[in-house]
């Protein structure tokens, strides 16, 4: 993990800045956290009022379950379906809006829109759209020829919910993409002009390296965001299926535990994301950051 | 944080300080228009008496209200009464010490309660095995089915007569799609509600062993044989011409109906005033379910859904004897009466339905009747009373996705009903385990 | 400049507009859909034209609308909303500033635990574990309490997260210049850090207040007195009618308002945001 070359030496202070966030984790996270891992080593009945200890039970019927690998299948093609339509989207618009001399505050006042929904209420918006009978999304697309049905289709359902979950993140990216590209001097621009480069060369071999640190923010931010955030979308659209198209992590961890009171099989889940999690963190901390440029 | 800490303060101080009234929480999943009516039978009982105050509090959907409660009782939170939808019943009733069931706390509370006054296939939900009330129906509903019959005329069917059997009612739907009056024939709302259980209990025959679940938690699903593999096998047949075309889980697929896509839908009866609300301008018909006339026993009487009201324990016994007041109040002809009819639920109890009569709804309100006589049309038996299954939500949901993939082709009837048994057994045995 | 710099910035227009178009289109729905009688939305394909209900509906929803299902008054909703999102905003701004400044900044024992203790919270939001955590609020009791309301939700790491990205960005030299000149690690970060993380802390405003604005599940498990009523609860009482079909047309008006508050921020805040911007970097 990096640090700065200077820094301040100081005994206590470093600790009193860190406590109301400590303790704050670890009253609302870490021993809410614990209590799941061990309520994932029981099998409980809704209200509490049966315990019993069944060791790795819950974690072999989790690892049992083919459907929980779907499951898992289905959580990676949503995530990262999501982050780059969302990302590869936002940068679009970003580099466009940053570039033209006019209007970009107007375009930016409407972009930034969505972000102001929410998840479950963009859910129903997108469903509207997409209905089956009275989506005018559907119809557009019958017109092409294309017969898009969320109900029935696994492929239109993935689409519905990578669209719907997408569209909720723009407005974030593009907000930082457009700060991050504003931040690049335009000098730089003007020299790679006078070294005759191209606009799209120039936005692949200057810009685009300028920009990793916010592109490294944000993409762990959307892909958190596609995995922990998205259950209140998948939940307003299509609740998983059909079949377990698109029933991803979260979501079961989320209907398993809150809707049907299983609770150690929800712990195990949680736990198991949460071990996800922790490596997940640590790969990217490691490894992805060195190649970052600051 | 000094303020967060004074709020806390504040509001348990103020919790405590109430007047002489002996203060009864009620936490309901009813928004929208129900919510208000649920706020007036509380304003109503309130000011019917004054040794009680009911306060109703909205806390969600059923599935988050049911949550809310069982955290709560967790915390030593939970409130009086808290309304819990129809599948979440074995889950209640195996709570030992989190419940108090209803037929005993009335007698604990010595309030009167004549459990015969009641409507035996609504009561039946939510009985013991040996028949003693456990919670209180509050809002019931059963499936009926609803013709366009503008469509139906427009193909040319003769509508004198709605169908009675699934032969006759696929007919029908067939000879809308064959004259082009609209794209599909009929579709349904609740798929597993509607075509496997309600059709199990139609038939008279077991949906899952030990009387569908009611002499035990040591159950097993009979769904993947019989009446309801034929069926399932006969709506894939239906949905390969668009005679049934499916319109998603829970009560989604209405816009098909409403728009006109489809001709015939099933659902809920009390969706009736949705339909008329967003159908001013069509004319409806009402039916039964269609049934297999080759089946004995059918028809026999169709099962309810909806929620009743649980009393939780961990109060002291006067406060109890306001929730029984309140189920009195509650289950009088007068108030069931106006719940009834303002809402579309079924009437709890006989002298409602007869109050009904009298005062002219069903004349008034074509369709209105008819869930009430599908319901009542037999006693019920040990397969139609309704189900007692442990992880009941978890269990819709897997037969939801099996027969979604039976919808998208990427199973058979057979494989998916299998599959179906197949999990919910297994969910069904890990509730046995806990309990 | 060498190339065609109107044809692109034609090009740029139309591409910009097609972009805008598809963001707000489903917004328009929601809003057009706010405008129709109750039975027009259900029965054919929704209508791209506002209707003519507009004015009745937005005052039947002002008026009496959510209140009519037995909510709460809709300015209480609002007002609670205002309180829980400016709570968590604040809240969590202040606590992972500070932190995110020791960690980048101060070298001590328990740096690296401290750290992953941290940033292991940075997924798993607080509906994954919401039993637990819930069962830990009602111990502490703050349940039906402001701060049962905001401090679950402030636990998570993302904005540490975001303020250690920035800090990492800022030059050597600054911090270099300040021990030169004498000043403390108070002072360094009072008089120098904070001003250059403006542009930081207003989009993480932004974020974070709509963040808590949106929040569901959460409250509606930690109040049990209307008081405490959030108006995204008075959304979700509107559409969850059992067995009914929802008011549409009253549910789109109520998420266009509940809408206005974090849009009206975004505005505000944006000019800011930008502003900063461009003076710092610039």
């Amino acid at each position: 993990m990096q640090t700065k070359r200077v820094t301040f030496r100081h005994v206590w202070l470093p600790y009193l800045l860190c406590l109301p966030q400590l303790a704050v984790t670890l009253v609302f996270f870490i021993w809410p956290a614990a209590e799941a891992i061990i309520e994932s080593f029981y099998r409980t009945n809704a209200f509490g009022t049966s315990m019993q200890f069944v060791a790795f039970e819950n974690f072999q019927r989790l690892f049992n379950d083919p459907s929980y690998f779907a499951s898992m299948r289905v959580s990676v093609i949503f995530a990262v379906s999501t982050t780059v339509l969302a990302m590869t989207l936002s940068l679009l618009f970003a580099a466009v809006s940053d570039r033209i001399i006019r209007g970009t505050n107007a375009y930016r006042t409407f972009l930034i829109w969505p972000y102001a929904v929410a998840p479950a209420v963009a859910g129903v918006l997108w469903l509207f759209l997409f209905n089956p009978s009275i989506g005018i999304a559907t119809y557009a697309l019958e017109l092409l020829g294309i017969d898009f049905n969320a109900t029935i289709y696994p492929n239109s359902a993935m689409a519905l919910i990578i669209i719907a979950a997408a569209w909720k993140q723009i407005s974030y990216n593009f907000l930082f993409f457009l700060a991050g590209l504003q931040a690049i001097p335009n000098s730089v621009y003007e020299a790679a002009a006078i070294d005759g480069a191209g606009p799209v060369k120039r936005f692949f071999t200057i810009v685009l390296p300028l920009l990793s640190p916010t592109t490294f923010f944000l993409l762990v931010v959307n892909m958190v965001y596609a995995f922990f955030e998205t259950f209140a979308v998948i939940h307003a659209t299509t609740q998983g299926g059909p079949g377990q198209a698109t029933s991803i992590l979260v979501y079961r961890v989320w209907k398993d535990g809150f809707v049907g009171l299983d609770l150690g099989g929800s712990a195990a889940q949680s736990v198991v994301l949460m071990a996800l999690v922790a490596t997940f963190t640590v790969i990217q901390f490691r490894y992805i950051e060195r190649q970052v440029e600051y | 944080m000094k303020s967060f800490a004074l709020a806390a303060v504040a509001s348990v101080a103020f919790a405590g300080t109430a007047s002489a009234q002996t203060e009864i929480t009620w936490w309901h999943a009813m928004g929208g228009a129900l919510g208000e009516k649920v706020e007036e039978i509380a304003k109503g009982f309130n000011e019917s008496q004054s040794d009680y105050k009911i306060n109703a509090v909205y806390k969600g959907g059923y599935a988050e209200t049911m949550t809310a409660a069982v955290a709560a009782f967790r915390a030593n939170q939970q409130p009086h009464i808290v309304q819990v939808f129809e599948v979440g019943t074995a889950t209640m009733m195996a709570a030992d010490g989190a419940i108090y069931p209803v037929y005993q706390m009335m007698e604990d509370a010595g309030e009167p309660f004549d459990q015969s006054a009641y409507l035996p296939s609504v009561i039946s939900y939510y009985v013991n095995d040996d028949n003693q009330l456990l919670s209180m129906p509050f809002n019931s509903s059963t499936p009926i089915v609803y013709y366009n019959v503008d469509l139906l005329e427009k193909a040319g069917v003769d509508t004198s007569e709605m169908p009675k059997t699934w032969d006759e009612l696929a007919a029908v739907a067939k000879q809308v799609v064959d004259s082009g009056a609209a794209e599909c024939g009929f579709t349904t709302t609740w798929q597993s509600w509607i075509q496997l259980e309600n059709q199990a209990a139609w038939h008279d025959v077991a949906f899952a062993s030990a009387n569908d679940g009611y002499a035990g938690t040591d159950v097993e699903l009979l769904i993947n044989d019989g009446v309801p593999l034929r069926h399932i096998e006969n709506m894939a047949e239906w949905a390969k011409d668009g005679t049934f075309k499916y319109g998603g889980r829970q009560s989604s697929g209405n816009p098909m109906f409403f728009s006109g896509e489809c001709a015939i839908t099933m659902g809920s009866s009390a969706g009736r005033a949705g339909v008329m609300s967003n159908m001013p301008d069509t004319k409806i018909a009402y039916g039964m379910l269609p049934y297999y006339d080759d089946v004995q026993g059918a028809p026999q009487n169709s099962i309810i859904g909806g929620a009743t009201l649980w009393v939780l324990q961990g109060h002291e016994q006067p406060e109890y004897k306001g929730v029984a007041e309140f189920f009195s109040y509650l289950s009088s002809p007068e108030v069931q009466a106006d719940w009834h009819q303002f809402t579309g639920y079924l009437p709890i109890t006989n002298a409602a339905y007869e109050l009904s009569k009298e005062q002219g709804y069903y004349e008034k309100n074509p369709g209105a009747e008819l869930p009430i006589k599908q319901m009542t049309l037999n006693d019920p038996t040990v397969n139609s009373r309704g189900l007692r299954l442990g992880n009941f939500v978890q269990i819709r949901d897997v037969i939801n996705e099996e027969l979604e993939n039976v919808w998208s082709g990427q199973a058979t009837p057979k494989e998916a009903l299998d599959q179906a048994v197949a999990r919910g057994n297994d969910l069904l045995n890990q509730f046995d385990a806990s309990n | 400049m060498v190339e065609n710099r109107r044809l692109l910035d034609i090009l740029g227009h139309i591409l910009m507009l097609f972009a805008v178009a598809l963001v707000v289109f489903p917004i328009w729905v929601a809003f057009v859909a706010s405008t129709q009688a109750s039975g027009a939305i259900m029965s054919g394909t929704v209508p791209l034209w506002p209707g003519d209900q507009l004015i009745q509906n937005y005052a039947t929803v002002l008026g009496k609308g959510v209140a009519a299902s037995g909510a709460p008054p809709i300015l209480l909703m609002l007002g609670n909303s205002l309180i829980m999102a400016i709570g968590i905003a604040v809240g969590k701004i202040t606590i992972s500033l500070i932190a995110a400044y020791a960690i980048v900044y101060f070298r001590f024992p328990f740096r690296t635990f401290i750290f992953w203790t941290i940033f292991i919270t940075l997924m798993l939001p607080v509906e994954v574990r919401i039993m637990p955590t819930f069962e830990v609020v009602a111990n502490l009791g703050l349940l039906n309490s402001y701060g049962g309301l905001i401090l679950p939700v402030i636990a998570s790491a993302t904005a540490t997260f975001l303020f250690r990205q920035f800090f990492m960005t800022v030059p050597e030299e600054l911090c270099e210049a300040a021990r030169i000149d004498g000043a403390g690690p108070l002072k360094f970060f009072w008089d120098i850090l904070l001003p250059l993380s403006r542009t930081n802390i207003a989009a993480l405003f932004v974020i974070m207040f709509i963040f808590g604005w949106n929040q569901y599940l959460w409250p509606l498990l930690v109040t049990s007195t209307e008081n405490l009523y959030t108006i995204v609860m008075g959304i979700q009482r509107l559409v969850t009618v059992a067995d009914a079909e929802p008011q549409w047309p009253l549910v789109m008006a109520t998420t266009i308002l509940a809408m206005l508050p974090p849009v009206l921020i975004i505005v505000v805040m944006q000019r800011l945001f930008v502003q900063g911007l461009v003076e710092t970097e610039k």
